[in-house]
């Protein structure tokens, strides 16, 4: 016979157990909503509230190797690095879609950053890109929102920062990878004017080649990808 | 005394024309030495990408280059390969291997999944005059104006027979430091008119005509590269 104080004990532990779970279910719930919404805190997609205006695409087709200027109307941030990221997310986007002509999945999140660089004319005429320019400020990336003198009148130096996923499910090929990296050059000039160079990176780090072919780790002038008709002053 | 001065100067002018005439023809000038560098892209830990036949792309590329170094030794041209196995070669190894060669043509071999028919990549270098002391990233500058007039060799001969050409421009690591006439070639599926797939690039009919092809055209582009 089990006596009555150790029966109301017993009873007590039980049920603070049971409220105790449901405590840690509901605090489980609430750090895991905290992680999902921390994950990717910078914004994938330009905010709805800017504006939507015209941008020229510079979209990719394998079938023919060709580039085709495509005009879209999307929401664009002021900020030139925000507004180079969300038009190449959008680039990315088509390149995601069933049935695109130029398929790479990965889409918008594909671009992890866009930073802007004045680019230093050396003594020798050669273009070289420097972290600042006599005065100017310092570089310009898709969350800040800094601008230079130099930057408002000189070319500029895209640093295209793309994300691992990215590149390692891009498809394998020649043809595919030149594709990618000249219709990013040219999209980039062609609404962004001042830029004329090009460099990639991913995930913060230089790599050697895209996805076993197209080289990274030079310099890419966006001259050669984007048809002077289609640059938006 | 004088007159006899004259005799035995005469005497030593004809007597080596006299044996030049005598002597039998000098053998004809041996022909000019035309290599071809054969670059099978990828091999051992780097499998390139992979086809929908399950094979990766350094086992078609090296199968290609097999074939085509066949082709152009019973043309006479003596071809060098960067691999003849399946290794792992390095970009700055491959180069070396066409400069050291001193070749008239570099031919960098690879196989794809997307797009339809042969796409033929010069460097994308911007074109400047050859000198000995080249940048090593980026030699091929000095020689991009051949190596477009070698495309054009390939891309015309391509097209006479019957196969689908893009031409382009691309920044390859290994070609771009090349100081020969250098395209990359890549092989992708052949389309009907429909986009539907007739051959896969690692079909061997299809690797055949590509390379029967490349050939012909490269016997060309000897002819035309020993043309005053």
């Amino acid at each position: 016979m089990i006596p009555r104080h150790q029966t109301i004990l017993l009873g007590v532990l039980v049920l603070a157990s049971l409220v105790m779970g449901v405590a840690l279910w509901q605090l489980r719930d609430r750090a895991h909503q905290r992680l999902v919404a921390g994950e990717d805190s910078a914004p994938t997609k330009a905010p709805e509230v800017a504006p939507a205006e015209q941008a020229t695409l510079m979209v990719a087709n394998d079938d023919d190797n060709s580039l085709l200027g495509q005009v879209h109307s999307l929401p664009l941030p002021s900020d030139p690095g925000s507004r180079a990221r969300a038009i190449l997310g959008r680039l990315l986007d088509i390149y995601a879609a069933a049935n695109a002509a130029h398929p790479v999945p990965g889409g918008a999140t594909s671009v992890a950053q866009v930073f802007l660089l004045p680019v230093l004319e050396s003594d020798s005429g050669k273009a070289v890109a420097g972290t600042s320019a006599p005065g100017g400020s310092g570089p310009s990336n898709s969350g800040g929102g800094n601008s230079g003198a130099a930057r408002d009148s000189g070319p500029e130096l895209a640093v295209v920062n793309l994300t691992s996923s990215f590149v390692s499910t891009h498809p394998s090929g020649l043809e595919t990878e030149t594709l990618t990296v000249l219709s990013i050059c040219g999209t980039l000039h062609a609404n962004l004017p001042r830029v004329t160079q090009v460099r990639f990176l991913v995930d913060g780090q230089s790599r050697a080649t895209l996805a076993g072919h197209a080289d990274l780790t030079r310099t890419y002038l966006t001259s050669d990808a984007a048809p002077p008709e289609l640059t938006h002053p | 005394m004088a007159a006899l001065l004259v005799a035995a100067g005469l005497a030593g002018i004809m007597e080596p024309l006299a044996a030049a005439q005598q002597a039998p023809p000098a053998p004809p000038a041996p022909p000019a030495r035309f290599v071809v560098v054969l670059d099978a892209a990828h091999g051992g830990d780097d499998t390139g990408g992979r086809l929908t036949s399950g094979q990766y792309e350094k086992n078609a590329t090296l199968a290609l280059s097999v074939r085509l170094r066949s082709l152009l030794g019973a043309r006479g041209m003596q071809v060098i390969t960067t691999r003849e196995a399946d290794q792992s070669v390095e970009m700055a190894k491959r180069a070396e291997v066409a400069n050291h060669a001193d070749a008239q043509a570099c031919i960098s071999l690879h196989v794809a999944e997307t797009g339809s028919g042969v796409h033929l990549f010069a460097s994308s270098l911007t074109p400047a005059v050859p000198s000995h002391f080249a940048p090593w990233k980026t030699a091929q500058a000095g020689w991009v104006t051949r190596s477009l007039a070698l495309a054009g060799v390939l891309n015309s001969a391509l097209q006479h027979g019957g196969l689908t050409v893009t031409l382009g421009r691309t920044a390859l690591p290994g070609v771009d430091s090349m100081t020969c006439p250098a395209v990359a070639i890549e092989i992708a599926p052949q389309r009907d008119a429909d986009r539907k797939i007739t051959a896969e690039p690692d079909d061997t009919d299809y690797q055949a005509l590509v390379a029967n092809t490349l050939a012909a055209a490269l016997l060309e582009w000897r002819t035309e590269a020993r043309q005053p």
